[in-house]
Formats: structure tokens, C-alpha cells, sequence
């Protein structure tokens, strides 16, 4: 028998969680005090480094300039330490720079940019050790790094991922559970106003009726994660 | 609630690798006791009055099992005395790794609600998660694991409750070592035989105990029959370069010191390499995977065409191997073939094996050898007191190990089937033997079948077409529940027809990747035996949900035509669709209202208009070579009381049957096309490959015996051929010449359209084939109907029904599994055949001669669609002249030459000689030829003379 049983008959996954259980999360706000704003989070095994500068003039082509609000620049990597094989990662490969685009998608729908006319601020995120959602880790970094860095939004925003096995679906996937064939979902919210800032999905299938579940499932972490980073 | 621990782990893959993972410790793991207090579970599965009748343990108790236990005893596990067993999380995932099907058959354990069976989750559990010490092995971590899980289940149960009770956790393990260790820490453990003779009530549990190492050498004898078997490391190796070849082992059916083993080459290059004597087969058993050396080109033998029994008497096989020698140096040169000897096994294939004991001579015995039914299976030695009870009973038997000293394998008794000769009895021998899963479906399976009472909800209409008003109905044999195809036809406003082939939409019910679906995927075929159907899906399905009944709404997935008059189609659609047929009708009663000029309602109408295009596409389509080949087909009339057969007939066909016939053919060809163009790589198809010439050499020469010639260039020109065979005053000579073309056909087959590029449909002549027309039957009409469903966008589709890898896979399970149920039909039919005959005394029939070998004639009964073999040689019938000429083919008796196609006169009867294997015996009534026939037998049946043997 191939593979791994991602979810046993009791309810319990390769980790020991249930399947609606998030990992383990910790964060801390201004790890950096040139920077403007700064967090490092972790989620279980996966951790991530947000540094945040501006708003500020825009730098390089003043063509990018937009007269109504402001640019945002995210740049996302990985360490070459990340990952279990050691791996130099140059600059603006494919699947860095399709993150990269993801990230302003996501902030651009999140952050006041309108308040800032003519004027830039630049995300970069790294991860440090990756260990499956990546790119909800990386927007949560940022997000508490927007915070620290005083930048208004119109909500924090708050990603997790979603999986599904055998018709259940599991919260917040670890490295195995991505690689063990199922699909899996990224999703970004707006918690209070229920808002999606950006729904990623990679799947061999194409789920209808899933997404229903899937929906209500992070929905309702992002919730549970937005009043605790309230408090 | 959550503890993190994070553990490190290295895997190869190519290089080493560091794998980092989580591992949550929590404290919300319930232990699963009903005398638990302390515990929050919602239900509780091990019951407080847990009592085995033991003389070591008198107290209830529980068991913990080891994971040796588990793989080796997994038979006395399943037996129903055994319950309230804790089965460890560390010995759930060691079963899962290293033996698949006894994981499926603890899998199923622990679902029986009978049996409470418990999984505790220990490696998750904060108290019973251990680290592996340094220098410590896996397997001793695991050891400990089961220890300290046992240990707590101990302390943990000290509660007053359970006090009171005097429950107690009793570990199972056959480990000396670990035993050892587990009595230190002041456990309850025992050895599982100690364990299960102490069992009061049951001492036939004991029989079912796998022999384990140390009682093995107790039997042998000192002496070392067999060379020792390389270790795994130094076999990979030697396939490496190249001085080993791996291969599946075939032993011989006729000849117990030979057999082949077939080496996968490169492409299509494979080579048979050809093992004889019992030190060169070396304990391999049938179906083994195998490493062979071989053997100098000087050592190389032909095959023998000897028939050599194992008699079980070592002392011939010397004599017999000395005989074996001397015919091989008779040998011509060119039959040589390669020749080896196995040196290792790479992958044992053993499975229980059914058979009938041969009770040992000496009375007070325990150690008996027992003969399986399949002869190519070596006899096994198996240790039970119920010698006397078993004798005479068809019983199952596992093969446990086979050590270099010992001349037979070991094993052990699995279960009883029942009496040899019982109906049912030999309908579970035959099942097994061929490998149909026929279990009731289990609890996981059944949990996926939707809840009755069952509607049609508007959800389910949003994708469908409702095609309830249509005048729909079926056309089946009489007795049929599982009807898979409905038909319709009308006529439109235009003049045009419009004609609808409906079939029971089972993908519906069986979603992809599901317990039900995989269950169904690995039966494959619903098989049909005399008197008995063996369903691939549950009855709820196959006979009422999915069963395209009269008068009431059942789903269907639709293929609907528009054809003019001359049945050519001008349009094709396909749909998923909700009907309501109106009528189930037999071919019978459909061919009754076809023909009753009277009736001119919808349904006769309709029906009417079905057999006029019917008949117009079949026309067309043997215009364009496709074959009409015959076979004997019987049909037994069943004693509704006794259900022993009282009456054989030969299946009869109507218009309708064709009617009925063509519409699928034309379904499945849309269809075919459909998938083909839309998934050119992942499309499921069904190919029939045009036979080799070689093949119709026989066909040829019978029919030039009469003077008659069949043209082989194409399909088209057999057909033409065939239809013009014919000799006056000899009527059933036509059919005749159809059941050996129907000889020299390949085996049609499923494949993946990504993985061939040859598609043709000998047999049809169709560029294009595939199964869609019966899904409650056939797996591979419910994977057309996936794929069907996602070309229209009617359903989703999932990774593997894309994965051309995959879904070749499946093909071959398909393939084997219809193969198989092919062979079980046959033996069925067979096994009836005998009973029928059994009641009947000697019979006296007419047939005829279908094939002439060199030292006997195979003869067709058409009365009974019987064959059977006249010998002309062995005991008792020895200086009979017999000369065979291979080009007529004819074969001189003394005087007389039989030649294909002679009619003769034949006694038949049923030889009961060897209970495991009876047959029919035919003996030659006429033409008589001094001492070669027979006396014609008297009118009263008499018990048959020896002088009759072959």
C-alpha cells in the first residue's frame, strides 16, 4: 500500500491533529527596528519573516506612479535553508514571482491605499522554514507587519489552507498532506466583512459543490484566528 | 489540548533527507472501556463483561495483541470467540507497511460491531508516545510502544469499577524477548498458542494457529532437502547484472516436478525458462515471484510431456526424476529450452488455498498432508486433532513457511467449507479458486449506499433531462433484477425516428475513489453462476435503485439517436435524464407483442419500430464483416425445492435478442467515439485483435475434409465463407464450423486509449468499441459512464480517471476478473453438468466429432452442450493401433478413421473415482470397433465396470 493514510479511521492525522485543527501558532510584532513595521510568525513548522517599509516616494521609474493611491510592492522568497534540500533560489523564478503577484493582489485589496496618493510601500516576506501554506503563513506575516507598521486596512487579513480527504476537509495542511495527491485551497479573508481578498486552488479535480464546505470550514478558523489576534 | 513534539527522520530518496514533521501529543485520546469512568467518550467500544473462557486468564480481560500476532494470526483473530481486542496504533501502521491484505482483513475486524475491536491512537496519546532511544531499532521503539500502551491500559483500568470486575489487559506476543521484558514491568503476557489453548470452550481454535518458527523444527527431519535461498540483497544484485532473471513461477498442472517460469523482457521479448527436478524449483509455489539462475546450455531440457501425480511417496521420486532424465536425453536438440534453477524468492503469492485432507495412517497423528484442488499447488502439511471430523470436507488452508528440510510446506487450517460434493460447498471451492471476490459487502461499502427511502430530489434534476413522459421499456431474459438498459423509439414530426437507448446511471451512486467504488472496482464484473449471481455492487443498487424497473423514476444516462428510415443516424446527443419505463418485458413477451397483429399500443409500437431499424443495422453491419460465431450455450432447469438441476437446455435466441443486441452495439459504438474524442489519451475501450492465420489451420482442414473452403483475409471474408459452408443432409454441420471458428478467436480485452494505438473490433468490425451499456454488471461500463458524464459536463471529473497509468492498471484487474468469472461460469456449468448426470446413471447420446488428437477424439453432445475426451489409449487399453495424421487431421483406430465432423455414438457418465476431481466420462458406443467401443448400456442404469476406464 502506497502512500500515506493522511486521515486514520479515528480521526486523526499524520500529526496527531484533528481535521479541523490549526497547528500551532506563534508571532511577534517589530522583530526589526529600522524597518517600519516587522513580524515573524509561526505556523507549526512553517515560519515566515514580513518586513514592511513605507508608505514612501516611489522609487525607480516614476511611471508606476498612480496619482490616486498607492503602489505596493511585495517581494516574496524563500531561504535556501527552507526547505529539506538545501536549494539557491535566484530572484524571480517563476513560482517566487506568482507569489510575489499574489501577495499585492491580496494587500491591495486589503490596505487603504487610497490614503496615500503618489506614493509606495513595499512588502517582502521570506520564508524562513517551510513546511506546507506557504502563502497563507506569508499573509499573515504581513498582515501583522501592515499593523506594526501603522499602515490603515480596511480589516486584517488573515489566509489559511484547506485540504480534503475522503469527502473531509482538513484545516490548515502540513508538507505531507499537501504532497499526498488531495487538493488544497488558499484562501484569504476579510474576517468582518466576509470579504475573499484571494482564492487560490490547486487540484487535479475541479471541485464544485467542495468549495461550499471548504468555504465554511476557513471561514470559520479565520474567524476563530482574527478574535485572538484582536485580543 | 495540543502539546507539540517535534521528531526527526531520515528517508532516502535519491540522497539522504532530513524530514522534519509535527508530531501533536494530546491528552483527549479515550481509552474506549465501558468500565472507564475518568474518560469522556461518547461511546465506548471494549465491554465490561469481557469474558474468553481461559484457563490462564479466569478474569475478563482484554487483549493487546503485538504486530506479529496480528500478520501471522490474523485467521484466529477473526474467529468470533476472540473479541475485545485493543489494536494499537503502532500496530495498526506496522500492518499497514508490511502487509496490505491483512491490514483490509483488521480493517474490517475492527468495523464489525460484534466483535469490539479498538484502535487506540497511543502514538498520539501524551502518556504513551515514547522516543526512539539512541542505538535503539525501530522494532524495539515498537516493542516498547506496545509495552508502555499496555502498561497504561493497565494502571488506567486500576479504577474501583474495574477492580470489582477484576479486569485485567492480557499482552499477546510471540517474542521471547519482549516477553521477557513486558513481565519485568509486571504485565499479564503470554504466548498466543499458550494463550488460545488455554480457551475452555474452543479447542479448534487451535488448528487455526499458524505454525510459528520454533514448533517448525520440531517436524523436520535433520536432513537438508533444499539449497538455502539467497538473501534480497544479494538477489538485486544478481538481476542487476544480469547473472539472476526475475519472473513469475508457473508450475506445470500436469507434471509436479516441472514448471516455467515467464521472464518480462524489455518491449515484447519475454522468455519462458523451463525448471525441473524439486532441488531446481526449490520450494517456489505457484504464482511466486522469483529469482532464477540459469542453467548451462548443455543442462538444458525440453519440455516433458509426461503427467506425473505426486503421490507423496518420497521414496519414488528419485526413481521417477531418473525416469524423468532419461527421456530428456531422448530429446531432439530444437525443443531444447532455456533450462534454471531458483535461487531465491523475491515475493511470495500465497493466498489460503481450498482442498480436501489426506487423513495420515497413523491414528493418534496430528500432522496430516492436505491436497489442494488446484494441482499446481504442492501439498501442505497442516497439524489438527479434527483429522476424523475434517476427512471428507473441502477445507481451506494457508501455507506458513517452507523450510529447506522439509519435503512439503507448512501450514495451517483456515476454515472449513462444508462437505465435498455439496452444491454449496463446491460453489465456494470454485469461487475461491477462482479468486472471485464474493464476501458480503462490508459495513464501509454499505455506508456509502444512499438512505432509503429514496427519491429523486429536484438536486438531483438540475443536470438532467426528464424524459418520464417517453413511452420507455426493457427487454431482458425472464428473472433478470438487475436490468441495466431500457429502450424507446418514436416517431418525430419531421418522419424521422427518434430512438433512446437509457441505461441505469450507477455512477450516480458510486462516487469516485469511495469504499463502495473501490470495492467495485476491485470485483469488477458481477458474476453469474448456475443458480447464484455474485454482485459487484450491493443489492439495493443492482436490484432496485439502479434497476431500470417498470413504473417507477429511476435515473439514467441516455443516448438518443434521430435516424431516418434506412437507420442511419443523422444526430447523436447524450444526456443524463430521469425516466419511468413502462414496462420490463422478457424476449419472449416482447417478440409476442411484436408479432400479435392485434395490439398497436405505444410500447408494441414502439417496439416495432425498434425491430425494423434493428434490422436494418444488423444487416449493415455483417455487410461490413462483422462475425456471427455460435457457442453452446446451456441453460439448466433448477429444481426450485432441491436446486438440483432436473433438465439441461440449450439457450434459444428470438428476434428480440438481437433487437435488443444491436441497440447496444450501437450505444456503445456513439459512445466509444464520444470518449475517444473528447479524452484521447484516458478513453476506456474494449479492442478485440484480429487472430494470427496460424490460429485457422484447424478450421481450414475441417472444412476441406468436406470439401468446403473458408477464406481467413478479413473478418469480411470468414463471414462470407461461413455463410455458405454448408453440406446437404447435415444441417448442423454450419453450426459446427461456427463453434471452432469461435476457437480460433483472441480474447477481446479493455485497454487505454493512451497506451495502444491498435482500437479495431475483430469480432464487430468496429473501428471502435467500449462497455457502456451495463454498469450494474460491469466496472468498466461505470468508468465510460465518468467519462461520458465529464465530456457533457454533467459531472466532475478526479485525478485518476484522467491518469492513462492508472486506469491501464485497472484495465488489467478488469481483464483478470472477467477472465476469471469466465472460468467460474465454466466450472459451474461443469459442476451442474456432473450432478446432472450424476442422476442419470450411463447415458447413450449422439454427437459429434470436434477435434481428433493424437490419441483420442473430443466429442460435442449438442443435446447437452457437453464436450468430452474418448481416449483410445491408457489403462486397460494398451496394443490398440492408433495412427494420427496431422494434415487431414484424422486418427485411425485399429480399422476405423475418425474424422472432424463424424458422427458417433457415445455412453456417458459421471466419474466420482477421485471425489476432489470429478468428470465426465464419455466411452465410444458407435462406430464399434472390437475392443475399443463399448456395449451399448442397458436400459437400467448399472454401476460401472472398471473395464470402462478410458
Amino acid at each position: 500500500m502506497a502512500g500515506l493514510e493522511l486521515l486514520s479511521d479515528q480521526g486523526y492525522r499524520l500529526d496527531g491533529r484533528k481535521a479541523t485543527e490549526l497547528r500551532k501558532v506563534q508571532a511577534r510584532m517589530g522583530v526589526f527596528s529600522q524597518a517600519d513595521g516587522s513580524a515573524y510568525i509561526e505556523q507549526g513548522n512553517t515560519k515566515a519573516l514580513a518586513v514592511v517599509y513605507g508608505p514612501h516616494e516611489v522609487r525607480g521609474s516614476r511611471s508606476r506612479t498612480l496619482h490616486d493611491r498607492a503602489v505596493i510592492n511585495c517581494q516574496y522568497s524563500m531561504a535556501t535553508f527552507s526547505t529539506a534540500e538545501r536549494k539557491r533560489r535566484p530572484h524571480g523564478d517563476r513560482k517566487s514571482a506568482e507569489m510575489s503577484l499574489h501577495l499585492k493582489q491580496t494587500f491591495e485589496a486589503a490596505v487603504m491605499t487610497q490614503l496615500y496618493p503618489r506614493s509606495q510601500i513595499d512588502i517582502y516576506v521570506k520564508i524562513l522554514q517551510s513546511d506546507g501554506g506557504n502563502y497563507s503563513v506569508c499573509v499573515n506575516a504581513a498582515t501583522l507587519a501592515v499593523i506594526d507598521a501603522g499602515i490603515p486596512m480596511r480589516d486584517y487579513v488573515c489566509a489559511c489552507t484547506v485540504g480534503f480527504v475522503d469527502e473531509t476537509p482538513l484545516a490548515d495542511l502540513c508538507y505531507a498532506e499537501e504532497g499526498g495527491g488531495g487538493s488544497s485551497l488558499a484562501l484569504a479573508l476579510l474576517p468582518r466583512g466576509g470579504q475573499i481578498a484571494l482564492l487560490q486552488m490547486d487540484a487535479m479535480t475541479a471541485c464544485k459543490g467542495v468549495s461550499k464546505v471548504l468555504d465554511e470550514v476557513v471561514r470559520q478558523h479565520l474567524q476563530d484566528v482574527s478574535v485572538l489576534t484582536r485580543e | 489540548m495540543l502539546k507539540s513534539k517535534t521528531f526527526v527522520k531520515k528517508t532516502r530518496s535519491g540522497g539522504v533527507m532530513k524530514i522534519v514533521r509535527e508530531h501533536y501529543l494530546r491528552d483527549d485520546i479515550w481509552c474506549g472501556s465501558e468500565v472507564c469512568s475518568e474518560c469522556k467518550q461518547e461511546s465506548t467500544v471494549l465491554q465490561r463483561d469481557a469474558c474468553i473462557e481461559s484457563n490462564l486468564c479466569p478474569f475478563p480481560h482484554y487483549l493487546v495483541p503485538d504486530t506479529n500476532v496480528v500478520l501471522h494470526q490474523i485467521d484466529v483473530l477473526e474467529d468470533p470467540v476472540i473479541r475485545n481486542v485493543i489494536i494499537l496504533q503502532t500496530v495498526m501502521q506496522e500492518v499497514r507497511h508490511r502487509s496490505a491484505p491483512v491490514y483490509k482483513r483488521l480493517k474490517d475486524l475492527i468495523h464489525d460491531k460484534e466483535k469490539h475491536f479498538y484502535t487506540f491512537t497511543n502514538e498520539h496519546h501524551r502518556e504513551t508516545f515514547i522516543e526512539r532511544e539512541p542505538g535503539e531499532s525501530a522494532n524495539d521503539r515498537n516493542d516498547r510502544a506496545i509495552r508502555v500502551a499496555a502498561k497504561w491500559y493497565s494502571q488506567h483500568l486500576k479504577t474501583p469499577e474495574a477492580e470489582a470486575e477484576g479486569l485485567r489487559v492480557v499482552l499477546i506476543t510471540n517474542d521471547q524477548g519482549n516477553k521477557a521484558k513486558a513481565e519485568e514491568s509486571g504485565l499479564l503476557v503470554y504466548r498466543c498458542e499458550e494463550y488460545i489453548k488455554s480457551l475452555i470452550a474452543n479447542p479448534e481454535l487451535v488448528d487455526r494457529l499458524a505454525l510459528s518458527n520454533n514448533e517448525q523444527n520440531e517436524i523436520s527431519s535433520s536432513k537438508v532437502l533444499f539449497p538455502e535461498h539467497l538473501p534480497l540483497s544479494r538477489i538485486q544484485a544478481g538481476i542487476k547484472s544480469g547473472t539472476f532473471l526475475q519472473g513469475t513461477f508457473r508450475a506445470s498442472r500436469d507434471n509436479y516436478l516441472e514448471a516455467t517460469v515467464f521472464v518480462q523482457g524489455e518491449g515484447e521479448d519475454s522468455t519462458e525458462i523451463i525448471l525441473q527436478g524439486l532441488q531446481n524449483l526449490n520450494r517456489a509455489v505457484h504464482q511466486d515471484v522469483v529469482a532464477v539462475q540459469l542453467l548451462p546450455r548443455d543442462q538444458w531440457v525440453a519440455p516433458s510431456s509426461v503427467v506425473l501425480q505426486d503421490d507423496g511417496v518420497p521414496k519414488d521420486d528419485e526413481t521417477n526424476e531418473e525416469e524423468d532424465g532419461r527421456r530428456k536425453r531422448i530429446c531432439v536438440e530444437e525443443h531444447m529450452k532455456p533450462t534454471g534453477k531458483v535461487v531465491g524468492i523475491i515475493k511470495r503469492n500465497w493466498r489460503p488455498f481450498c482442498g480436501m485432507l489426506n487423513v495420515s495412517q497413523i491414528k493418534e497423528s496430528t500432522r496430516h498432508l492436505f491436497t489442494p484442488a488446484d494441482r499446481r499447488i504442492p501439498r501442505i502439511r497442516i497439524e489438527t486433532r479434527q483429522a476424523s471430523t475434517l476427512a471428507g470436507q473441502r477445507i481451506m488452508v494457508a501455507i506458513d513457511g517452507w523450510p529447506k528440510h522439509s519435503r512439503y510446506p507448512n501450514g495451517h487450517f483456515v476454515r472449513s467449507l462444508g462437505s465435498a460434493g455439496d452444491k454449496e460447498t463446491e460453489t465456494e471451492v470454485l469461487l475461491l479458486e477462482h479468486d472471485v471476490p464474493h464476501q458480503a459487502f462490508s459495513q464501509a461499502v454499505l455506508s456509502f449506499l444512499p438512505k432509503m427511502p429514496w427519491t429523486i430530489t429536484p438536486e438531483d434534476m438540475v443536470k438532467r433531462e426528464d424524459l418520464r413522459q417517453l413511452t420507455v421499456c426493457s427487454v431482458d431474459p425472464p428473472g433478470c433484477t438487475d436490468i441495466d438498459d431500457a429502450l424507446h423509439c418514436r416517431e418525430l414530426d419531421n418522419g424521422n425516428f427518434e430512438v433512446g437507448v437509457h441505461i441505469a446511471d450507477v455512477s450516480h451512486f458510486i462516487r469516485p475513489g469511495n469504499a463502495l467504488d473501490k470495492e467495485a472496482a476491485n470485483r469488477g464484473t458481477t458474476v453469474y453462476l448456475c443458480g447464484r449471481r455474485i454482485d459487484m455492487v450491493p443489492e439495493l443498487l443492482s436490484s432496485n435503485l439502479c434497476s431500470l424497473r417498470s413504473n417507477v423514476e429511476r435515473m439514467a444516462f441516455s443516448c438518443i439517436w434521430e435516424m431516418n428510415h434506412n437507420a442511419e443516424i443523422l444526430k447523436t446527443r447524450f444526456t443524463k435524464s430521469v425516466i419511468n419505463s413502462k414496462a420490463s418485458l422478457t424476449y419472449a413477451e416482447a417478440q409476442m407483442r411484436i408479432d400479435d397483429t392485434s395490439m398497436n399500443d405505444d410500447i408494441t409500437k414502439s417496439l416495432r419500430g425498434l425491430n425494423k431499424l434493428a434490422k436494418i443495422l444488423k444487416r449493415r453491419r455483417i455487410e461490413n464483416g462483422a462475425l456471427t460465431l455460435s457457442s453452446l450455450e446451456v441453460r439448466f432447469h433448477i429444481d426450485s425445492e432441491t436446486h438440483d438441476p432436473i433438465d439441461l437446455q440449450t439457450k434459444e435466441l428470438m428476434e428480440t435478442n438481437s433487437m435488443v443486441e444491436e441497440f447496444m452495439l450501437l450505444a456503445n459504438i456513439s459512445v466509444a467515439q464520444k470518449i475517444y474524442d473528447e479524452f484521447s489519451e484516458c478513453a476506456l475501450l474494449r479492442k478485440h485483435p484480429a487472430p494470427p492465420p496460424s490460429n485457422y489451420d484447424i478450421l481450414i482442414k475441417a472444412a476441406k475434409s468436406k470439401g468446403l473452403e473458408i477464406h481467413t483475409d478479413s473478418a469480411k471474408a470468414l463471414a462470407d465463407s461461413l455463410d455458405v459452408a454448408k453440406v446437404d443432409g447435415f444441417s448442423y454441420f454450419n453450426t459446427l464450423l461456427r463453434i471452432l471458428a469461435t476457437r480460433c478467436m483472441m480474447q477481446a480485452v479493455y485497454f487505454c486509449s493512451g497506451m495502444d494505438s491498435d482500437f479495431h473490433h475483430y469480432g464487430l468490425a468496429s473501428s471502435i468499441y467500449t462497455h457502456f451499456t451495463s454498469p450494474i454488471r460491469r466496472y468498466s461500463d461505470i468508468i465510460v459512464h465518468r467519462l461520458l458524464a465529464v465530456a457533457i459536463g454533467a459531472d466532475s471529473t478526479y485525478p485518476d480517471l484522467m491518469d492513462k497509468h492508472k486506469q491501464s492498471a485497472l484495465c488489467n484487474n478488469l481483464n483478470y476478473r472477467h477472465k476469471m468469472a469466465q472460468y467460474a461460469q465454466r466450472a459451474s456449468v461443469a459442476f451442474h453438468t456432473q450432478l446432472f448426470f450424476k442422476n442419470r446413471g450411463i447415458l447413450n447420446e449422439e454427437g459429434f466429432i470436434l477435434f481428433v488428437r493424437k490419441n483420442a477424439i473430443i466429442v460435442l453432445i449438442p443435446k447437452f452442450g457437453l464436450e468430452g475426451t474418448v481416449f483410445f489409449d491408457g489403462k486397460g487399453k494398451t496394443g490398440v493401433n492408433l495412427r494420427f495424421d496431422e494434415e487431414v487431421p484424422s486418427l485411425t483406430v485399429e480399422q476405423h478413421t475418425f474424422h472432424m465432423f463424424d458422427k458417433v455414438n457415445v455412453t456417458i457418465s459421471l466419474d466420482d473415482s477421485n471425489i476432489q476431481h470429478q468428470k465426465i466420462r464419455m466411452a465410444l458406443l458407435e462406430p464399434v470397433i472390437p475392443g475399443v467401443s463399448v456395449p451399448a448400456p442397458e436400459v437400467e442404469p448399472q454401476p460401472k465396470k472398471p473395464k470402462l476406464d478410458r
